[in-house]
């Protein structure tokens, strides 16, 4: 059992005495302050806020990590007036920070929202949420008409694109808003900015939105009293698996692995940590003090994704599990490009042979090959996540993968899965 | 800075275009090849002025016109 040794931070969802529960505009005003948006464009206000968040050195929580004042940066060569998208689409099954954000404080994702776009000259606000995510919508029209009537000028609707797993990538969310298409669009340049007619879009998480609302209040100095230099501030992480009380906790980037598990009441030993997501990567337990940050996962093959810890207990097969997340996402490619469409079913399903025990000698040679040749091989980065999180099961499930590959198939694969899928797809044998 | 800059060209695969026909790896086999679906596999290396040539000529026959001849800078 790991000690909790960090400070506790609670500044995304701060719990009052009744608990975590939204408390309005007028008892989020009294909770976080109150905040100044301009009317209309005020270029020393726009570069001071622009300096803050530099100077916080925020970087998105969406997944792509990039620094969010640079977004800006990129943004003012375009020219026209952008839209901002509030993307919380929270395709990632392991994640539920968005929605506990749209629950808990709605309004600081809508201040960050607003402050974003007094900033980038923005006269509207588009809020992705996914179809099938109506608790959060509505909060969202709820928060929102309560700023309207206290004069909050910028229009803010909501809209609610398919809830799959690659609508959430942004050239997708794009196109959807756009096209009604919810596919990933390739993008040569990544530095151009995507487009809404002919309006530049500024796209950015719910949470890295909430952390600007933060930063404006209390500055960059507040906000890395969080965090470490390297990846400064508070994040949310949705711990779930062998935990006694999964769901979403708030960390100071840096916190090791097994300390932000140990807050939510490891069950036993584990067998490893699935971090960043489905597209993330797995690490043994021996690999638990790495500090949940990007620079420290990036040096062990992993990512920080969206801020997801999934516990897998000791008695589980690693592979199994693997095969399972990488079964079910490759259902959700878009479908558009051929190292995704072939690629992803032919990892599936040797693994899926694999955890069997009923794999050919050549299977797990062709898993590594196949998940190293589709990457960077898609518009998006889909198939690459896959790969990463696969790989990273060979390396950490070596052993496992070895003795199955052998013929030798372990009792862990009929264990209950950790893992949440909109509709769990069944292994191969499962059923009976 | 021009003088620091010169352009390079490089191929690249619209992967969302590219229906696998092939004919980029048969007719620029320097710097594409077909992974085991038939899909190309760029070698993003850039396209040398003997090879410049060949490389339009492939992007041109592609029938999806999924394959791009595109200039990269790079500085000296």
């Amino acid at each position: 059992m790991t000690t909790t040794t960090l400070p506790r931070v609670e500044r995304l969802l701060p719990s009052g005495p009744g608990g975590l529960t939204d408390p309005g505009l007028s008892g989020h005003l009294a909770l976080h302050g109150p905040l100044t948006v301009p009317p209309r464009h005020d270029q020393a206000w726009s570069e001071a806020l622009l300096a803050e968040v530099a100077a916080a050195g925020l970087t998105g929580r969406g997944g792509g990590g990039f620094p969010a004042a640079a977004k800006w940066e990129a943004l003012r060569r375009a020219g026209r007036r952008p839209v901002v998208v509030v993307n919380a689409m929270e395709g990632e099954p392991a994640s539920a920070k968005d929605r506990a954000l749209l629950a808990w404080s709605p309004h600081l994702v809508l201040d960050g929202a607003e402050l974003v776009a007094a900033l980038s000259g923005a006269r509207s606000v588009v809020v992705c949420v996914a179809d099938d995510r109506d608790p959060s919508a509505r909060a969202v029209r709820l928060a929102a008409a309560e700023r309207s009537a206290a004069g909050a000028i910028r229009e803010v609707t909501v809209r609610r694109p398919p809830a799959r797993y690659v609508t959430g990538e942004e050239s997708a969310l794009v196109h959807w808003l756009a096209d009604g298409d919810a596919r990933p669009v390739l993008r040569v340049d990544k530095s151009v900015p995507l487009r809404l007619g002919r309006r530049p879009v500024l796209i950015h998480n719910a949470e890295t939105l909430a952390q600007v609302a933060l930063i404006a209040r209390h500055g960059a100095a507040w906000f890395r009293n969080a965090g470490v230099p390297d990846a400064p501030g508070s994040t949310l992480v949705t711990v779930s698996g062998a935990v006694h009380t999964p769901g979403v906790v708030e960390v100071g980037l840096g916190t090791p692995v097994d300390e932000v598990v140990g807050r939510c009441g490891p069950t036993g030993p584990m067998a490893g940590y699935l971090v960043g997501g489905y597209g993330g990567a797995w690490l043994p337990p021996g690999m638990g003090s790495t500090p949940l940050a990007p620079g420290p996962l990036a040096r062990v093959g992993a990512t920080l994704g969206v801020g997801i810890v999934v516990a897998l207990p000791a008695g589980s097969c690693g592979i199994a599990e693997t095969a399972r997340i990488a079964r079910w996402m490759a259902g959700e490619s878009a479908g558009q490009c051929g190292p995704c469409v072939y690629g992803l079913p032919g990892i599936a399903g040797d693994l899926e042979l694999l955890a069997a025990g009923r794999a050919d000698p050549g299977a797990i040679g062709r898993i590594d090959e196949r998940s190293r040749s589709v990457v960077g091989r898609g518009a998006c980065r889909h198939p690459d996540g896959v790969a990463r999180m696969v790989r990273s099961a060979l390396d950490v499930f070596a052993a496992d993968a070895a003795a199955h590959g052998a013929g030798r198939p372990c009792a862990g694969r009929h264990a209950p899965s950790v893992l949440a899928f909109p509709a769990p797809p069944a292994l191969v044998g499962e059923a009976s | 800075m021009n003088a620091a800059v010169a352009v390079a060209l490089r191929v690249r695969v619209d992967p969302v275009a590219c229906e696998a026909y092939g004919y980029c790896a048969e007719l620029l086999p320097e710097r594409v090849t077909l992974d085991e679906w038939g899909y190309p596999v760029v070698d993003g290396t850039p396209v040398g002025a003997d090879l410049v040539d060949l490389a339009r000529r492939a992007a041109a026959e592609c029938p999806r016109r999924a394959l791009l001849v595109e200039a990269v800078a790079r500085t000296r």
